[in-house]
């Protein structure tokens, strides 16, 4: 039992920042039409942009300034850094394909997740680097519940990431903005018909979906501590599967999907061998894709009279 | 009378394929001007015109005294065009609310008025108001359609094929609601394979015939064109 729990929390940890991923893919692909395959490197370059923020004030082991505010700083840093990173991106690698068959943004996609990764790999080196939690946050400190115990560092990355998608939800739904975004993933023409400004809902759109994959970045280094120029291929592809199992394009489908996908990798690491645990999420997307292709929350494609 | 919307000299192209051709057109201010012609003659090519949805390669869009030609959509509709897009166009998966909301876009403040005087236009909306704009029937969603435009408070209405793929008896209950929005001084610009009808209503009309406009002159004139008759009357 004590174990089933624990598995339990891993999953959850690992479903809110694969839910975080898969948001900015299925917003994207929402609106664009387009699997923005540089997805999974813009998390990288927000959990590189909160590990420059830690080494910039002292490193884990002594912290010029209280670790609360450091790590909120992280945080800030990693989501501000992907934001403005998943912008130009936008600008430069999209925007000029606008109009071209929808193969060509597929391609450049591709390029810019290359060039990010071997950008990284130039400025950062190959190697590992640890955000050395343990030596910030005692990871005695949290929830004891009985045999399970939850650090202090997961309770908080659980809980900001719900935080998020509460927000993300909000602003879709509440403000003019999430209304003009709704509109133009439907219809982008008749969404402009009613004067809205197509290209800034875009603009909007990979910024939100980009300070989410930031976020998710600072999280994953803060409970895994290994950060590297690579990290954002696997992780890219496992928030592209969420959102493909959650139904693409659907907001509360990139959140279950995600959370489906850290449950099945934390149990099946857990049950049957961390060595699967890949083996079995993209069997999920495979069983997905044969049973019901359009996912958990998916609607068909809307039939055009 | 100086016109509220005028294109002058309007040539379009989509890629290589020129679809209009020198259209010369204008509305006048609470004007009510139908546009017919049969499939592919450029009737929807020349609202997206208007609207700056397409952009001609020649000529001028003159809005309010304002040459539009190279003016963003939004700044069109900020200065008082709106548009029933052709099939509608509601956003399916967003509640009836939701789209009237959306047709005040580019408006801040309170619309509780407007919101009232589109559900006095149509009261079935009132009712639906918390459904999704999809599952309403045809009719409700042409509604709906026409609430939109009206949410932005337009001096100038484009309507393109309002009719389509409606009941007869909703037809006419359409067009009966566009003599309503033009009995409270909007100019519009209606587009119609329903030339009979459009005919009916309009104070002037134009006849667009691939790419150009080949006849034009006071509604009740048109009705009585024998060329037109044998054409778009049937009769």
């Amino acid at each position: 039992m004590e174990f089933f729990l624990q598995q339990l929390v891993n999953g959850l940890t690992l479903g809110g920042v694969y839910a975080l991923i898969a948001l900015g893919y299925s917003m994207v692909y929402g609106i664009l039409k387009l699997l923005n395959f540089a997805h999974g490197d813009v998390y990288m370059v927000g959990a590189f942009a909160g590990y420059a923020v830690l080494v910039a004030f002292g490193g884990p082991t002594d912290p010029r300034i209280p670790v609360v505010v450091l790590i909120f700083a992280m945080f800030l840093a990693g989501m501000a850094a992907s934001g403005i990173l998943g912008v130009v991106i936008e600008r430069f690698a999209y925007r000029p394909l606008r109009n071209a068959p929808r193969i060509a943004p597929l391609i450049s996609a591709v390029g810019v997740s290359f060039f990010l990764q071997n950008a990284a790999l130039l400025v950062a080196g190959a190697r590992f680097r640890s955000y050395g939690t343990a030596k910030m946050v005692d990871p005695s400190t949290g929830l004891q519940w009985g045999p399970l115990r939850i650090s202090i560092i997961r309770i908080v990355v659980i809980l900001s990431a719900v935080a998020l998608m509460v927000v993300l939800h909000l602003l879709v739904k509440r403000t003019k903005l999430g209304k003009a975004m709704r509109a133009t993933a439907y219809d982008r023409e008749a969404a402009a018909m009613m004067g809205i400004d197509v290209d800034r809902v875009i603009v909007a759109t990979f910024l939100i979906g980009s300070v989410l994959a930031g976020a998710a970045g600072v999280m994953v280094g803060l409970v895994f501590s290994r950060v590297f120029h690579f990290m954002g291929f696997i992780a890219g592809l496992k928030g592209f599967t969420a959102a493909v199992i959650g139904g693409i394009g659907s907001i509360p489908g990139a959140m279950m999907g995600g959370l489906l996908i850290g449950l099945a990798e934390a149990f099946s690491a857990g049950y049957i061998s961390s060595t699967f645990q890949n083996l079995i999420v993209f069997g999920l997307l495979i069983a997905f894709l044969l049973i019901r292709p359009r996912g958990i929350f998916g609607v068909p494609e809307p039939v055009k009279v | 009378m100086s016109a509220l919307l005028e294109l002058v000299d309007v040539d379009t192209f989509y890629g290589e394929i020129h679809i209009l051709q020198k259209v010369s057109l204008e509305v006048g201010p609470g004007e009510l001007v139908c546009l017919l012609g049969g499939n592919a003659s450029g009737k929807s090519t020349t609202l997206k015109t208007c609207l700056g949805i397409v952009r001609p390669a020649e000529g001028r869009v003159v809005f309010d005294g304002e040459d539009v030609t190279h003016a963003p959509t939004s700044h069109r509709i900020a200065r008082g065009m709106a548009i029933v897009p052709e099939n509608r166009r509601v956003f399916a998966p967003m509640t009836v609310l939701e789209n009237l909301e959306l047709g005040a876009y580019l408006r801040d403040g309170d619309l509780t008025e407007d919101f009232e005087r589109v559900f006095d236009l149509f009261p079935r909306l009132y009712e639906r108001r918390d459904q999704l704009a999809g599952t309403l029937s045809g009719g409700e969603q042409q509604m709906l359609a026409m609430g939109r435009a009206l949410m932005s408070r337009p001096r100038m209405l484009l309507m393109d094929e309002p009719s389509m793929g409606l009941a007869p008896v909703l037809v006419e209950q359409s067009f009966q609601i566009i003599s309503d929005v033009h009995a409270q001084g909007v100019g519009i610009l209606v587009v119609e394979q329903n030339a009979n009808m459009a005919l009916q209503i309009a104070d002037r009309g134009y006849v667009l015939q691939t790419g150009r406009i080949v006849l034009s002159g006071p509604a009740s004139e048109l009705a009585e064109d024998e060329d037109l008759k044998r054409a778009y009357l049937g009769r």
